[in-house]
């Protein structure tokens, strides 16, 4: 950790834009909701293991929607289950993401055309900031598509927040 | 004992009713009559000989509308016996009802919601006859051989 403990604790002073350091601080503790809907959320769970490690990214699952900030959509969505993905979502305080993990979520996966009880893509329900594909993704994968959301936090603009900017476009539109 | 000696015993029991003898399955069955379903599976229950005490499986199948039949099959176990049977009962496609195993076998309740969830079928006196996997408000029933699904469930599209 050189920026924290060797160049900040020796006094020493860093200029930044307020803007990289509130989404440095946002990339660097994205608290995923600690919920899996199939299959894929055992790959998840491996992720969180030690081989692994997400706790290195700051990703720590949370027991609530309130506390997390990406919602890992990890499996098949039925649609019993969307109902519940949507409210949890709606829980959610902003800055909120959402990774799509599986073919299922992505689309639908083996379930597209004959599985009539399978929401195809959760896409449909919630807006999805990263699809990670796979049937299911091995936990690298799942690790890629949070470093590509890290890549999208990073050039994130605190002047046009997204959540008024959609909620312009909702009434405008 | 074989599915064979199983139908005679059946027999002696229950005179003037038609059970029927199917071979071609594993374990080996018995068409038993609908309507006496419950004191053939009762007897099947109590024999000493027999002892079904688990009921394994239940199954619902759709024959389609060209048949106009449904069936419902149950595989029952004896664990003291080490015996293994298969009870079959057709029934009518329109009206698909049959009586429910629920007072022999607990186990019963939640398999026979399961047929009814994907077949329609009617279980008479069963003590709690909802939908078990589908949501409550899904339209028809998935496993019946002309199912359509829903264009929209709650607002969400259904076909990809």
């Amino acid at each position: 950790m050189g920026l924290l403990d060797q160049q900040l604790g020796q006094g020493g002073i860093i200029i930044s834009k307020l803007e990289d350091l509130i989404n440095w601080a946002r990339l660097s503790s994205m608290w995923p909701m600690g919920f899996g809907t199939a299959c894929c959320a055992i790959e998840f769970m491996s992720a969180q293991s030690t081989p692994y490690d997400l706790d290195r990214f700051g990703v720590i699952p949370r027991a609530s929607p309130r506390q997390s900030d990406v919602m890992i959509v990890a499996g098949t969505v039925t649609f019993k289950m969307a109902d519940r993905v949507r409210r949890l979502y709606e829980q959610m305080a902003e800055p909120r993401y959402v990774i799509s993990m599986g073919s299922c979520s992505n689309c639908g996966g083996p379930y597209w055309e004959h599985g009539y009880h399978v929401v195809k893509g959760v896409d449909r329900i919630i807006p999805v900031d990263v699809y990670v594909p796979g049937c299911p993704p091995r936990p690298e994968a799942l690790i890629g598509g949070l470093i590509k959301l890290q890549d999208k936090i990073r050039s994130e603009s605190i002047v046009a927040p997204k959540a008024v900017e959609k909620l312009l476009a909702e009434s405008e539109g | 004992m074989k599915a064979e000696e199983i139908k005679i015993l059946l027999e002696e029991s229950f005179p003037n009713k038609p059970f029927e003898l199917v071979e071609n399955a594993t374990p080996q069955g018995i068409v038993a009559p609908t309507e006496s379903l419950v004191e053939v599976m009762t007897f099947l229950h109590a024999n000493e000989q027999l002892y079904f005490d688990m009921l394994s499986c239940i199954t619902g199948l759709d024959n389609g509308v060209e048949a106009g039949t449904m069936e419902v099959i149950y595989n029952l176990y004896s664990i003291p016996n080490d015996l293994h049977l298969m009870i079959k009962v057709l029934l009518d496609r329109e009206k698909p009802e049959v009586d429910s195993l629920v007072e022999l076998w607990k186990t019963a309740d939640w398999q026979e919601r399961e047929v009814y969830d994907m077949y329609g079928i009617h279980f008479n006196n069963h003590p709690d006859l909802r939908r078990i996997l589908m949501p409550a408000d899904w339209e028809g029933f998935p496993l019946r051989k002309d199912y359509e699904e829903q264009t929209y469930y709650r607002g969400m599209k259904v076909k990809y």
